[in-house]
């Protein structure tokens, strides 16, 4: 038995903590509000892994079969 | 000053400013910005004596410097200040180094390249749900209602075709034939016999893989004669056989020579019975969950293919690539890897799945039914109890499925339906609100 993390695995995209500044910017780019974002939960293994909060919005950086590369985001929620 | 050049042409030098000793040194370009013509210029350089053919050179050379130059430049900052997605832009800049360019035809090619990308784009108000699920659906009526299919993998039967398709939109919690694909990390990938020694090592082993049972009525015992071939091959002996049954069902074992001899706590016939199937489903060795392995050989390493799906433990199994295991059960993946890897499984289960029925969908539908499917943070289905079930209109909801259900409810709890989404105008006979619907423009004619 040894430890994997999960963010090692070919199937997880990249995922980065916004600090709040980036927060600031990536809903007024959008025109959104962090209720709009699709949610990620704190139970996520992920989540874990890079210690996201209840309220925090992380970048994911996806391969993108169309786009090469393809930016998303998730509102972290309770669960 | 003359020296057989005609008039015209001294005049115009003597008018640049150029004596017999500055004409020495000038070269051809010098002449021709003098306002002399090349062919010209470059026969006033011979009678004078220059070396034409050095400053011809020159001449060529400097076009080609100022052509690369000039465009290798300006080409990664034209690309740098457009808005289109790094698979174009790689690309762009692929094709680009191959040709030269001028600076006119550079801006042309990205002109036509943003245009046909904006035409690409999807328009405002295109019903971009209806058209997936449409994209999706057609597909499945062609699709083989067959079940099971030995798809390269020989011996392991895997669910394929519309079932599967159903499974995977479904988000089932379990598909009704989880496997997985193990790769190997590089020092044993390529030893067949390491590789099949990790197998042994994995796959769940219970008693009756080891010898044969037979049941003694008469005494009110199970005999389990151990096939000794099998043991070495398990690298397993028969002690150990013995003490693991021991620990694991908490039992009378005995043990003498190659024959195991069980009693059950009481000697009743049900409680043989109970006895044999706990003893068939009990794992002596490997991983609880992987029922079978199957070793092939792909190009030039040895993959595992498993019956039975247990991600998490085999992640932490030593030998194997944990990088690259895969499932076919997506509820695990979301579970182990989290909701993202599960969106990506979604995508490529779906894609595989069409593909070996030779269909071919675009993937941005399937890419949007993993996205509905896992924006909540949780893999909700496409269905009553997920996405459907969670819209906010009565009548839309009614419209789906269970109809008298979803009215009764609504109208015990007094609910109001806002109109705003397409199922529910449709039923209440008003536009919907998509493409031109959506558009509120007033022409005033005059």
């Amino acid at each position: 038995m040894k430890e994997f993390s999960v963010l090692n695995h070919n199937m997880v995209p990249e995922h980065i903590l916004l600090t709040e500044d980036e927060v600031k910017a990536l809903l007024e780019k959008y025109h959104v509000t962090t209720g709009q974002l699709p949610k990620i939960k704190t139970s996520d293994p992920v989540c874990k892994e890079i210690n996201a909060n209840a309220g925090d919005v992380v970048k994911i950086i996806r391969d993108s079969l169309i786009a090469g590369k393809a930016l998303s985001y998730r509102l972290v929620i309770e669960g | 000053m003359k020296r057989g050049v005609s008039s015209k042409t001294a005049q115009i030098l003597c008018g640049a400013g150029f004596t017999l000793s500055k004409l020495k040194k000038a070269s051809v370009e010098d002449l021709v910005e003098a306002g002399i013509t090349s062919a010209n210029a470059k026969s006033i350089l011979k009678k004078i004596g220059t070396p034409i053919e050095t400053s011809e050179e020159k001449v060529s050379q400097k076009i080609i410097d100022s052509k690369e130059g000039v465009s290798q430049k300006i080409i990664d900052s034209r690309l740098g200040e457009l808005h289109l997605p790094p698979s174009i832009i790689d690309a762009l800049q692929h094709d680009l180094k191959t040709i030269k360019l001028t600076e006119t035809q550079l801006d042309e090619i990205l002109k036509m390249t943003v245009d046909a990308y904006e035409k690409a784009k999807v328009e405002p108000c295109e019903a971009v749900g209806t058209v997936a699920a449409q994209s999706i659906g057609e597909p499945g009526t062609q699709m083989t209602m067959r079940t099971f299919h030995y798809a390269g993998v020989a011996e392991i039967s895997i669910t394929l075709g519309l079932p599967r398709l159903i499974e995977i939109l479904d988000a089932r919690k379990v598909p009704s034939t989880p496997m997985m694909t193990i790769r190997l990390k590089d020092e044993i990938k390529g030893d067949r016999d390491a590789v099949r020694k990790l197998a042994w090592e994995i796959e769940a082993t219970s008693l009756l893989d080891l010898g044969d049972l037979s049941i003694d009525l008469a005494e009110m015992q199970i005999i389990i004669e151990l096939n000794e071939k099998t043991l070495s091959q398990r690298s397993i002996t028969s002690k150990d056989i013995a003490q693991r049954t021991r620990d694991k069902i908490d039992v009378d074992v005995r043990l003498d020579g190659l024959k195991l001899i069980i009693h059950p706590e009481q000697p009743s016939y049900r409680e043989l019975l109970q006895l044999v199937e706990k003893l068939r489903s009990t794992a002596l060795k490997g991983i609880e969950g992987i029922k079978r392995i199957v070793i092939r050989k792909e190009d030039e390493e040895y993959v595992l293919y498993t019956e039975g799906s247990a991600l998490r433990k085999i992640l932490h199994c030593d030998g194997i690539d944990p990088t690259r295991v895969k499932t076919n059960n997506i509820n695990e993946i979301a579970d182990v890897l989290g909701i993202e890897a599960a969106r990506n499984s979604v995508i490529s289960e779906a894609m595989d799945t069409l593909r070996e029925q030779g269909l071919e969908v675009d993937v941005r539908h399937i890419m949007l039914a993993a996205d509905m499917m896992t924006c909540g943070g949780e893999l909700k289905q496409i269905g009553r109890h997920g996405i459907a079930g969670e819209k906010a209109s009565v009548l839309s909801r009614a419209a789906f499925e269970v109809t008298v259900n979803h009215l009764l409810d609504a109208a015990i709890h007094g609910e109001v339906d806002e109109l705003s989404g397409v199922t529910e105008n449709v039923i209440v006979g008003q536009p919907i609100r998509l493409g031109t619907g959506d558009v509120e423009l007033v022409y005033r004619g005059g």
